[in-house]
């Protein structure tokens, strides 16, 4: 009898593996599942946490933590007595963009296979050692090349966005291309850098832009490439919603809100929740004295029509370009006794936010960034009234955060053992100078010098996500820049980051304190955590380098 | 103003900074052990402090966007482009095209100017007008449409980075906007504990004339950096770095200036030019950092701005 029970069970739990060995891909419904031994989209699942069910690195054994293998990538097209690389792209290849080696993004980890991405490349590496399977390189016609969030996947394909505004679609396996297909006008000065996110057959894509265009989402068929819809995140067209807050639909027509990272998504709801950026021109006048919606939101998507369910501004006129672009959270949570589906953001504003991910109704607003020094008032509804003597100024407005904001990127993690919402804040001052001084206002980020001045220091910061307050602050010491990459929380009880003294550093979950760390450089991407053979790994970016440790 | 400067990490750090007002910040970090470090992660987009001539190019100098790439236009058809745009197109869309008094949009930000490659979108607005908007149609013939065009084109070539505008030759506005009488009185209040008009900043507008530049270096206490630089000391500061003791178990105790410090390790470097550092266990060995920023960084989160732009209207006296 016990014999039989055994050999029920083993086929359960072998699984897993068989499959690995397969190469099944990410079936759709895997998304569905909570984050555990793979790491199949850009926050290891669709609800944004960052919370990685696998224990064996916990509290008691992470002191033991150490080096499995290093893999450096090389970015490029390749040369004589490298390895192979699958070249496409559309360029002339005279463009190179640079920022190839650096990643700053998350991998996905399936079938014992590392997906990264950098601007114009990808790579596959073999989980177990670091070995590179394949590397493609995109030949680019230009755009910014500051950084690239990950790759998508359906099945055994991936997506990536490229500076030049492609999304383009690789063989798993081989690396080869599929397609690729034009997502935004690059005459528009459009440049893309998010990670694609598949919700069943729909391949998410946002994009960026500096220069006073409109910001939109798309969705685009995950076998075909075809456009199956397109969200604008500002009005353009006459009865819009939110036209009202600018002073005309040309100055809305030119308002931003690009949604430049990637959001979190419901299945219960099929609502995609994603943060939009600032409004252009960012720092002077020239969009009236309205909220310009739909600018610094978090907005929420049907990922079946494209449209807006609700929305909520967490920053409001912004004048700093303070981008809401965060991924947020989804918190299954509890508020004044009642079981309430929530979603939070902490916004590089310094603001952290709590709203109902169902009606957008609003809960928490409050400030996480120490020294954030702009806001005038918090309005009835949560939303901020921003103080109009911070905005940049001939004379100079000192505000922190700086323009780089007390959060970036980089993205913060909910564990719900602990039931904290952990982000890196930091808090930076900047001198804000108005140079343009002409009335009609300036264009894009122009219009502005801003000088760093000084930091009142940067945290590992605990918020309570049901009332806003700071459960707990951790100093980086001796930096103002702490947390560099994001974050990653598990079931062991831990906190991943990096410090601002150039350590990948696992926290307490619950104190805060250090618990163990290695000094490896300043960690440039989330640390990402999967299970292999039976060893928990952590997998942390410094640069052009993995370094992935685990327990022997 | 004396803040007192001395910040006694007696336990880990958060502990006893308390309610979390960390201020202590070490000077550049060295080099972490990566071959090659990327930036640091920072704003998707990072700006320069100032527009750099030549703009719209990053990296090796490369043009990013089309705008830029496109080979120059003929200087000649430029100019007469140019001619015809003041007299045809300027009123409303003003002399610069950054849109006018009368209503005409801003066409350096235009989707249809920024997507046009040779006249062949500019020149039908321009005869045709566009009615419904409020522009009439202009008289013109294709070659001169076309001139515009590439006189357009021009413009946008010569765009700043981020979709900042063309630079202009309008000097930069005087930042010097303050109370200087006020400034002094704030001075005095504030900051002659430390410093004196007639010892160490006497003539401090003759060595620093630029008003922006003596703000930002009295502001920050001398660390001033460009955007990037998150509040950091600037890289080659000559700023004053802060000292530590390390008081060993032993009784020795250990001084010099730091050179690092975090949750592990502190580094400093000792008077004779020799490096030693030590591990941190929790809160030993003692360490006690002295920063002569600190009453620097204590003022910026009680600054006000009229009291700083009055400090520097006063302190651009002090010839």
């Amino acid at each position: 009898m016990r014999l039989r029970k055994l050999l029920v069970i083993a086929p359960v739990v072998l699984m897993p593996m068989v499959l690995s060995g397969q190469g099944k891909g990410v079936a759709p419904a895997d998304l569905l599942k909570p984050l555990a031994d793979s790491w199949p989209t850009y926050s290891g699942d669709y609800s944004g946490k960052r919370y990685s069910a696998l224990k064996l690195i916990n509290k008691s054994t992470v002191k033991n933590l150490t080096l499995a293998w290093v893999a450096r990538l090389t970015d490029g097209p390749g040369g004589p007595g490298g390895r192979p690389v699958i070249v496409g792209g559309e360029g002339t290849g005279e463009f190179v963009g640079g920022g190839g080696d650096t990643i700053k993004g998350s991998a996905l980890v399936v079938d014992g296979t590392i997906y990264i991405s950098t601007p114009d490349n990808a790579w596959a590496l073999d989980a177990r050692d670091g070995h590179e399977r394949w590397h493609f390189y995109w030949k680019t016609r230009g755009g910014t090349h500051v950084g690239n969030r990950g790759l998508g996947m359906w099945n055994n394909y991936l997506y990536m966005e490229t500076p030049d505004n492609y999304l383009v679609s690789l063989e798993a396996k081989t690396g080869k291309e599929r397609w690729h297909k034009v997502i935004a006008d690059f005459n528009l000065q459009y440049f893309s850098t998010t990670a694609p996110v598949i919700v069943d057959n729909h391949v998410l894509v946002g994009t960026g832009n500096d220069l006073d265009s409109p910001g939109f989402l798309q969705s685009f068929d995950a076998e075909t490439g075809d456009l199956r819809w397109k969200f604008y995140t500002v009005p353009m067209n006459p009865g819009d919603p939110g036209l009202d807050t600018w002073p005309s639909l040309d100055a809305a027509r030119h308002g931003g809100a690009q949604p430049w990272l990637p959001g979190a998504y419901d299945p219960e709801t099929r609502l995609y929740i994603i943060g939009t950026g600032n409004p252009t021109p960012a720092y002077t006048p020239g969009r009236g004295e309205g909220d310009n919606l739909f600018t610094c939101s978090l907005v929420a998507v049907h990922v079946d029509t494209g449209k807006m369910a609700w929305y909520f501004q967490t920053s409001p006129h912004d004048m700093h370009d303070w981008d809401s672009a965060q991924t947020p959270i989804l918190i299954d949570g509890v508020i004044n006794g009642r079981k309430r589906k929530l979603v939070s953001t902490a916004a590089r504003n310094g603001y952290f936010f709590t709203l109902d991910r169902v009606t957008g109704e609003h809960i928490v607003t409050s400030k996480y960034g120490l020294a954030t020094n702009w806001v005038k008032e918090v309005a009835k509804n949560g939303s901020l009234r921003r103080n109009p003597d911070k905005d940049p100024t001939v004379g100079g407005a000192l505000v922190s955060p700086t323009a780089g904001g007390t959060i970036n990127w980089e993205p913060p993690a909910y564990n719900p053992d602990t039931g904290l919402f952990y982000v890196s804040e930091r808090n930076g001052y900047t001198l804000f100078y108005l140079t343009e001084t002409d009335p009609r206002g300036s264009m894009g980020l122009g219009g502005v010098e801003q000088v760093g001045v000084g930091s009142a220091g940067s945290y590992l910061t605990a918020i309570d996500y049901k009332t806003g307050k700071i459960v707990w602050r951790r100093p980086y010491p001796g930096g103002a820049n702490g947390g560099g990459g994001g974050l990653l929380t598990t079931a062991g009880g831990l906190v991943f980051a990096g410090d601002a003294g150039g350590n990948i550093v696992a926290y307490d979950a619950t104190s805060g304190s250090p618990l163990w760390h290695s000094h490896i450089g300043n960690v440039t991407a989330p640390p990402q955590t999967y299970m292999l053979d039976g060893r928990q790994y952590l997998l942390v970016a410094i640069g052009d380098t993995y370094y992935a440790f685990t327990l022997y | 103003m004396r803040i007192r400067n001395s910040l006694v990490i007696a336990a880990m750090l958060g502990l006893t900074v308390g309610a979390g007002r960390v201020t202590l910040q070490t000077p550049a970090q060295p080099p972490p052990p990566s071959a090659r470090q990327g930036p640091p992660p920072t704003a998707p987009t990072p700006a320069p402090a100032t527009t750099p001539p030549g703009g719209g190019r990053q990296g090796r100098g490369q043009a990013v966007f089309p705008q830029q790439q496109r080979p120059p236009g003929d200087p000649a058809v430029i100019e007469r482009g140019k001619t015809i745009y003041a007299v045809t197109c300027s009123a409303c869309h003003g002399v610069d095209a950054r849109g006018g008094q009368l209503g005409g949009p801003n066409l350096l930000r235009s989707q249809l100017v920024l997507a046009d490659q040779d006249g062949e979108l500019i020149v039908p607005v321009i005869q045709s007008g566009r009615p419904d908007k409020g522009m009439p149609p202009m008289p013109i013939n294709p070659a001169d449409g076309r001139a515009v065009a590439i006189f357009l084109h021009s413009l946008l070539a010569a765009a700043g980075r981020q979709g900042s505008p063309p630079p202009t030759d309008a000097p930069p506005p005087n930042v010097v906007v303050g109370d200087a009488a006020a400034g002094q009185t704030f001075f005095a209040a504030k900051c002659t504990a430390c410093h004196s008009a007639t010892g160490d900043l006497q003539g401090i507008a003759t060595r620093v004339p630029d008003g922006k530049t003596l703000q930002n270096i009295w502001v920050s206490g001398g660390v001033a950096a460009g955007r990037g630089g998150r509040g950091g000391r600037g890289r080659g500061s000559s700023a004053a770095v802060p000292s530590v003791t390390v008081a060993l178990p032993s009784g020795e105790k250990v001084e010099g200036q730091l050179r690092r410090l975090d949750d592990f390790i502190v580094t400093l470097v000792q008077a004779d030019g020799t490096e030693r550092s030590f591990r941190r266990e929790g809160d030993r060995p003692k360490i006690d950092v002295r920063d002569p920023l600190q009453g620097h960084r204590d003022l910026l989160g009680v600054l006000t701005d009229k009291n700083m732009h009055d400090v520097t209207a006063y302190l651009v006296t002090l010839k």
